[in-house]
């Protein structure tokens, strides 16, 4: 945060202008947008997916991805017109002086290589330094990046480090030639929100430290305000406003960026019904397993008739085996689950057409969700007529009222194939075809995810207006204690497959918290520039549970 | 993308796309016309040949196995392409053979498509010790030469055109069943696959239509040329004499009866070969397209 901008400008790009090809047509994708960025300052740019935000990031190093093409505008790059300059000059420029990393590291690291391997490859091939030297630096800013073991850690695959050592080994790539300027591209989205504050908090000292520039693509606010000295929101290739951090956070002028601010307000008006004596869900003393693994140890909880029980927890914690557990796709190896009262057979080829009716299912990637070859027609009407045995202008009926039920015109949509939707519509077609079951039991598996916050927003408002409605009850699995907090009546958190602490959403957010629940309370990103200067101050005070995630 | 224009009654593409079976054709079409020269060519050589193998009776005056002259006549009015060893209109045998060669080669395709197609998605659906037994008993069958062990089975079962078809289209289908399960594999992983099943849809439900829409362009394409190896086959087999039996005309047997008349500078004996040829190379631009527009349409999703 602090800014060591001397004022020298290092790039600046004026009215830039990026094509993108799309149905055999060029679209602008980018329209226009100029960027200043000095000498160790800190640039956040912000939007929701299809903003053009990753585009620009990417256009800094005078490059566009394959099927996009610069059409108009200049980038000078620390004097040097990336606009003009050959092939070979901007290969010289690039991982040398301009670095990237991007959001999946998984994705970008090659798999039959020794992470330190990698890191060497761009000094030695540039000349920079001699292989020896090189892996001495890398050993050198693994442990600033605060690597486990960073003497030895280099010489593992990359499918042998966690996701968070993977995100740091990449930025330490990035640092590898000590580059002025270094765009980050969702670096931390995919990662736990205990992991991401410690890459967050690496990320940010080492640009301090080496007083590099940085372009940090995002579009979760809060995790921006922590970083950028200053912020640019985008919508449709278009800047919206752009501000200092602070300011931005304090005193939006647009609309459209208000808008963005307000997200994180939404919260459950309506309290749940009385709990029924009979619980809709009992899991009892659960134990589960992937063939030899334990990954479920004697969980037991109960979910009532139109309450929303949230789980959370990190990935592998556990909490989306506990759902295939109570689908019946995963059988317990002890423990039953209870469906009204009565046992539900472990497997679900076992179980009846009711007792699969019951209970419906909602994903994380709706994209992979709904048959891509189906129109939405027969996505939600194939329910109604297995399940109900609706057919013709009965299940036509049907099948109108449940898209106007998730709020979209049937007249436009019920032709329409999947890849003819955005995102957030899919999730909306996944939920209608969850409902058109007629269940009383939903599982929302992290539904909210994939999908930028705006939209997100809309999800959950229409989830949580239609369990007022339908008296459904909700089990909700996620990692976002945001949205937890926005939709809950009763939160679940889970640790390495056992439950560590549950009750109802107002006692788990009041003090005094379990001491993991608290980690990962106080890990959430929160609107305020100095959230993670006070996190880690906490901490320090407290002691130990900073390294807890590692 | 947001969300918000999906609220009804303020969208903002609100212009509605016409009915979905128009717009399929209309689609069909706008692509048939932007197609390759090459694509084009290829379709309009395999409508010329579905065109003969249809009218052949029609085409020419002579009758299919008719002696209308001498043994291995000169070219002249009356016989275009001059007469066959036995001294039967080459021409008539030509386009006659399009209707044998051709419409063998296409239901010895389809069936092997039918064998190795649904064989390979059950295999990935059902996984376990079925997919075992499955592809293991085609890793046997593959073990063997395609073409050794065609020329084995046609001696032992004999020379009938269903025992060829049969035997072909069950070599054949082995490569089939290896594709369609490896595209499967992918499919049958998806979360949709998952929602079937916890439905409580039935294995048919489920290839049929949840997994099977998915992995038809591969499949497509595959057939295309899947046809040509087989049509080549047959001509192969046919040449050997194991094939097509005379007197039904056949353009691999029709090379071999004529193949004296190269030693007399005749190209007569290299125009069945030069059909053949003609309509792999015509089916392989038709299969190069489609493989090029499918692949471009998965850097949509």
């Amino acid at each position: 945060m602090n800014t060591n901008s001397n004022g020298e400008l290092l790039l600046e790009m004026r009215g830039l202008r990026i094509d993108g090809f799309r149905d055999e047509q060029w679209h602008e994708i980018v329209k226009g947008v100029d960027i200043t960025l000095n000498r160790g300052e800190v640039l956040g740019l912000i939007g929701e997916s299809g903003a053009g935000k990753s585009t620009i990031g990417i256009a800094a190093m005078g490059y566009a991805k394959p099927g996009c093409r610069i059409s108009g505008g200049s980038i000078v790059f620390d004097g040097i017109d990336l606009m003009k300059a050959s092939e070979d000059e901007k290969r010289d420029l690039r991982g040398v002086r301009i670095a990237y990393v991007a959001q999946s590291a998984a994705a970008s690291f090659n798999p039959a290589h020794q992470l330190i391997d990698q890191f060497a490859e761009i000094p030695v091939e540039h000349g920079k330094s001699a292989k020896a030297e090189a892996y001495a630096d890398a050993k050198d800013l693994y442990a600033r990046l605060q690597m486990p073991d960073p003497d030895q850690i280099g010489y593992r695959y990359p499918h042998q480090v966690s996701g968070g050592q993977l995100q740091r080994a990449m930025t330490a790539m990035a640092m590898s030639c000590r580059p002025d300027l270094i765009i980050f591209d969702e670096p931390t989205t995919a990662l736990d929100v205990t992991t991401q504050i410690e890459v967050l908090v690496t990320i940010r000292d080492i640009v301090e430290q080496f007083n590099s520039a940085a372009i940090y693509i995002t579009h979760d606010l809060a995790v921006v305000a922590q970083m950028a000295d200053k912020i640019m929101v985008l919508r449709y290739g278009e800047l919206v406003e752009e501000a200092d951090t602070r300011r931005m956070l304090s005193d939006p002028q647009e609309d459209y960026t208000k808008s963005l601010w307000a997200v994180r307000t939404f919260r459950k008006q309506v309290e749940p019904p009385a709990k029924e004596p009979k619980a809709l869900i009992k899991v009892d003393h659960v134990s589960a397993s992937y063939g030899p693994v334990p990954v479920l140890h004697d969980i037991t909880f109960e979910i009532h008739r139109g309450h929303t029980v949230a789980v959370v927890g990190e990935s592998g914690s556990g909490k989306s085996t506990a759902a295939r557990v109570i689908t019946g796709l995963l059988p317990p190896k002890q423990g039953q689950v209870y469906y009204d009262g009565e046992p539900l057979p472990r497997d679900y080829r076992r179980r009846s057409k009711d007792q699969l009716r019951q209970a419906q299912m909602i994903y994380q990637m709706a994209d992979t969700a709904i048959n891509p070859r189906h129109r939405i027609r027969s996505i939600i009407g194939r329910p109604l007529s297995f399940y109900l045995g609706l057919d013709g202008g009965e299940r036509e009926q049907r099948i109108r009222e449940l898209l106007e039920m998730i709020e979209l015109d049937p007249d436009q949509f019920i032709d329409r194939f999947p890849s003819e939707l955005s995102g957030g519509q899919k999730q909306r077609i996944c939920i209608a075809r969850a409902l058109a079951a007629e269940p009383k039991f939903i599982i929302c598996d992290e539904v909210t995810s994939a999908l930028d916050q705006l939209v997100a927003e809309g999800i959950l408002k229409l989830l949580d207006r239609l369990q007022q409605e339908l008296n459904l009850a909700y089990m909700f699995i996620t990692h976002d204690l945001a949205t937890v907090r926005a939709i809950s009546d009763e939160v679940i958190v889970m640790l390495q497959g056992r439950i560590v602490e549950q009750g109802r959403k107002e006692d788990i957010y009041t003090p005094p918290h379990h001491e993991y629940t608290e980690l990962l309370l106080s890990s959430v990103p929160e609107m305020d520039a100095d959230w993670m200067d006070n996190v880690l101050a906490e901490r320090a005070n407290k002691g130990g549970i900073q390294s807890a995630g590692n | 993308m947001t969300d918000q224009n999906s609220t009804v009654g303020q969208s903002a593409d609100a212009v509605a796309p016409p009915p979905p079976r128009d717009r399929n054709w209309a689609d069909a079409w706008r692509e048939l016309k932007r197609a390759p020269l090459s694509a084009k060519f290829g379709l309009l050589v395999i409508l010329v040949y579905v065109f003969v193998a249809f009218f052949a009776p029609v085409l020419t005056p002579y009758g299919e196995s008719e002696v209308v002259g001498p043994a291995y006549d000169v070219w002249s009015d009356a016989r275009p392409l001059g007469t066959d060893n036995l001294g039967r209109d080459m021409l008539t045998r030509l386009l006659f053979g399009a209707r044998n060669t051709v419409g063998i080669a296409f239901v010895t395709t389809v069936l092997a498509f039918l064998i190795g197609g649904i064989g390979g998605i059950i295999a990935a659906t059902l996984g376990g010790w079925m997919d075992q037994l499955l592809s293991r008993v085609v890793d046997i069958l593959m073990a063997i030469p395609q073409l050794i062990f065609a020329l084995l089975l046609l001696t032992i079962f004999g020379t009938s055109i269903s025992n060829l078809v049969i035997i072909i289209a069950v070599l054949d289908s082995t490569r089939v069943f290896r594709l369609a399960r490896a595209v499967s594999l992918n499919v049958v992983v998806m979360d949709f696959v998952e929602a079937a099943r916890l439905r409580g849809e039935r294995i048919g439900w489920i290839t049929l239509r949840e997994i099977l829409p998915n992995i038809l362009p591969p499949l497509a394409a595959e057939f295309g040329l899947r046809f040509c190896f087989v049509f080549l086959t047959i001509s192969a087999l046919s040449f050997l004499g194991l094939g097509i039996q005379p007197p039904t005309a056949d353009w691999g047997s029709m090379v071999r009866d004529n193949a004296t008349l190269i030693t007399y500078g005749d190209i007569t004996p290299l125009l069945p070969a030069g059909a053949i040829a003609l309509l792999t190379v015509g089916v392989n631009f038709v299969v190069d397209w489609f493989l090029h527009k499918t692949s471009g349409l998965k850097d949509e999703h």
